[in-house]
């Protein structure tokens, strides 16, 4: 091999080095291959006397290596292998019909839904509120002290008195789900929104003032536009913290469908794997949700200029 | 137009010296020794303030930003206020466009009260920043106080297309405020004052911003507009040359308080030209104004 050959590979694998694609994605894909790496030690770790217990109870003779096989494929481990989880996650995606009921994508969908419902009432709520707040001072003293007792009083315990009396006046399924929703995500809207009218500059108050514009003119003219990355930013909380609300709403309950009732199940029968599984499907469902939100902002951005 | 026979109407006599031009002054030392105007129309007062005074409560004390200011303004007037920073310039026009309230003193703007001047949507104004809206183009933000004030649709797009024109930005209609350069964007702002036709401006160093040539360039076109549309313009201004150069009546003031030491008149021909900046005429008020300026800033030290 000359040296000059030598000199052009290395050239060429720094060039790859540098190639976009390897830029962009390798710190994510380093991160990941750390995390999988840490995961599975501790899986080892943690499943260890799990299993080696197992075999003792069983009188089976066993070597390290079969302790570690184990570790690997217990039925209900600790935690389990990354591997586990995301082959019960798949399984639970595409091994049952969508609307069976242990398809992963039937529970998604009823969590989904309530979702959805809890954020749309939520986001109007909060825009309502923080609209009332920001045109009168006097609202804003008497509203803003209970919103924010609201937001103290944990919501995994207030969550079943809700239930409980929503189910006492006949109001049970989606609609108390999507109420907890609302309730837990409109205050990044309102304390959102509440910035996002404000933030006009004063000289372009000042302009509308001159124009004599209408209160009307100038909400929607000047205050709303203001708002919008404001909007979005509040949108992007408010929507996974909706998802959160569905799930822990579907806690108390006891509810058959959806990932808050595969959870519980998961956790009360020890099927730790099937209930990792569901806890990746509430990310995924959640990425999923953000990613939307982000798009329909990309597209706004763009029509309003942003460059 | 029911405010013509309003009492507050004040005629003038033709070719006398007009009550108007001797303006009273608050602290006046040397009244206006200026030839009488030769305008030869009747014109009415459009501003007509007496003994305003305003008074700003901060953290660190009172400031007086206007101290006994009278001031009148006759229709079609272009008056320039000149005068060291913190003098009440910009404080002068925002009480005049009620955007800020007198502690004391009465003051009529078109014979009527300055907030229904206001209401009446009788001036535009052109801040010292463009203040545009970045999510609107250019033609948008044109189109922003037309669309408040309820002009049809075909007339905004007349309209846009006129001013823009007029500004020399014909073919920037589509694009967003971040695309233009400073000097462009408040060329926008200018026309966007215009654009609904109002028949005073009140213009806060609008030209602050710009290089000379720019500037020179739109001095002449505002003249030419003063001009042709007979509006009534207030300017503020920290240039000599531009406020002796555009206008028929400059207003100097002083700081600490805020307060008009001189008000000078200045009436060359309607259809000047940059040119008459080299002329004795020229060069002896621009003198005059300087010492007025000087006059104020000894309060400094
Ligand atoms: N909103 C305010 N609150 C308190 N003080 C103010 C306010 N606005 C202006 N002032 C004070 O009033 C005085 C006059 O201010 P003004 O803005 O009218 O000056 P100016 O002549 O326009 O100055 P410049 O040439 O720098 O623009 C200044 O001393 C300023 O500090
Ligand atoms: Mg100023």
């Amino acid at each position: 091999m000359t040296s000059s050959s030598l000199a052009l590979r290395l050239q060429t694998r720094r060039s790859l080095l540098r190639h976009p694609l390897v830029e962009r994605y390798a710190p994510v894909v380093t991160m990941v291959l750390a995390l999988m790496v840490i995961w599975y030690i501790a899986a080892v770790a943690m499943n260890w006397n799990l299993v080696r217990d197992g075999f003792e109870r069983e009188e089976t003779p066993y070597t390290t290596t079969h302790v570690l096989a184990g570790t690997m494929s217990a039925e209900r481990p600790l935690l389990p292998a990354p591997h586990q989880i995301v082959s019960t996650f798949v399984d639970g995606v595409f091994g049952y019909p969508p609307l069976a009921p242990r398809s992963l994508v039937y529970h998604s969908l009823v969590t989904l839904s309530a979702t959805l419902i809890g954020f749309a009432f939520g986001a109007i709520f909060g825009t309502l509120l923080a609209l009332m707040i920001v045109h009168s001072r006097v609202l804003e003293r008497s509203l803003l002290p209970w919103i924010i007792c609201s937001q103290m009083v944990p919501i995994v315990a207030l969550a079943p008195i809700f239930i409980v009396v929503l189910g006492a006046i006949g109001l049970t399924g989606l609609l108390p789900k999507s109420l907890i929703s609302a309730y837990l995500c409109f205050f990044p809207v309102t304390i959102g929104m509440v910035k996002g009218f404000t933030s006009p500059d004063p000289l372009q108050l000042e302009l509308m003032q001159t124009w004599s514009a209408t209160p009307r003119q100038v909400l929607f003219k000047l205050r709303w536009p203001s708002a919008v990355p404001y909007l979005f930013a509040s949108l992007k909380v408010a929507i996974t913290i909706s998802l959160i609300g569905a799930i822990v709403a579907e806690l108390p309950t006891g509810a058959e469908a959806g990932i808050g009732a595969r959870l519980l199940a998961g956790s009360y029968y020890g099927q730790t794997i099937q209930l990792w599984a569901a806890l990746v499907a509430a990310a995924v469902l959640s990425s999923g949700l953000i990613g939307i939100v982000s798009l329909i902002e990309r597209g706004v951005n763009r029509r309003m200029g942003a460059h | 137009m029911s405010i013509l026979s309003e009492p507050a109407t004040k005629l003038r006599p033709e070719h006398q010296v007009s009550p108007l031009t001797s303006v009273k002054l608050a602290h006046s030392s040397s009244p206006s020794e200026q030839p009488p105007s030769i305008d030869p129309a009747p014109k009415r007062l459009v501003v007509d303030a007496q003994d305003i005074s305003l008074t700003f409560d901060t953290a660190d004390g009172r400031v007086e930003a206007l101290s006994h200011v009278s001031l009148q303004v006759a229709e079609g007037e272009f008056v320039s206020f000149i005068g060291p920073s913190g003098c009440g310039k910009t404080t002068m026009l925002r009480v005049i466009a009620d955007l800020q309230q007198p502690s004391s003193g009465s003051l009529e703007v078109n014979g009527m009260s300055a907030a229904n001047a206001r209401l009446g949507r009788s001036y535009g104004y052109v801040f010292q920043a463009p203040a545009l809206f970045p999510w609107r183009t250019i033609e948008k933000n044109l189109k922003l106080p037309l669309e408040i004030m309820g002009f049809s649709e075909a007339e905004q797009q007349q309209r846009v297309e006129h001013y823009l024109s007029l500004v020399n930005l014909t073919g920037f209609e589509r694009k967003f405020p971040w695309q233009l350069s400073g000097g462009m964007q408040q060329r926008v702002s200018i026309a966007r004052a215009l654009s609904f036709d109002p028949a005073m401006l009140l213009m806060d160093e609008p030209f602050g911003a710009l290089d000379e040539i720019v500037r020179d360039h739109l001095n002449e076109q505002l003249l030419q507009l003063w001009k042709s549309t007979e509006k009534t313009v207030l300017f503020v201004t920290h240039s000599i040359p531009e406020a002796v150069f555009l206008s028929s009546k400059i207003v100097v003031m002083s700081p600490r308080p805020g307060r008009i030491i001189d008000i000078i008149d200045c009436n060359f021909p309607r259809d000047r030209s940059l040119e008459i900046r080299e002329t004795p005429e020229f060069l002896k008020i621009a003198q005059r104004v300087r010492t007025g300026l000087r006059a104020g800033h000894s309060y400094d030290e």
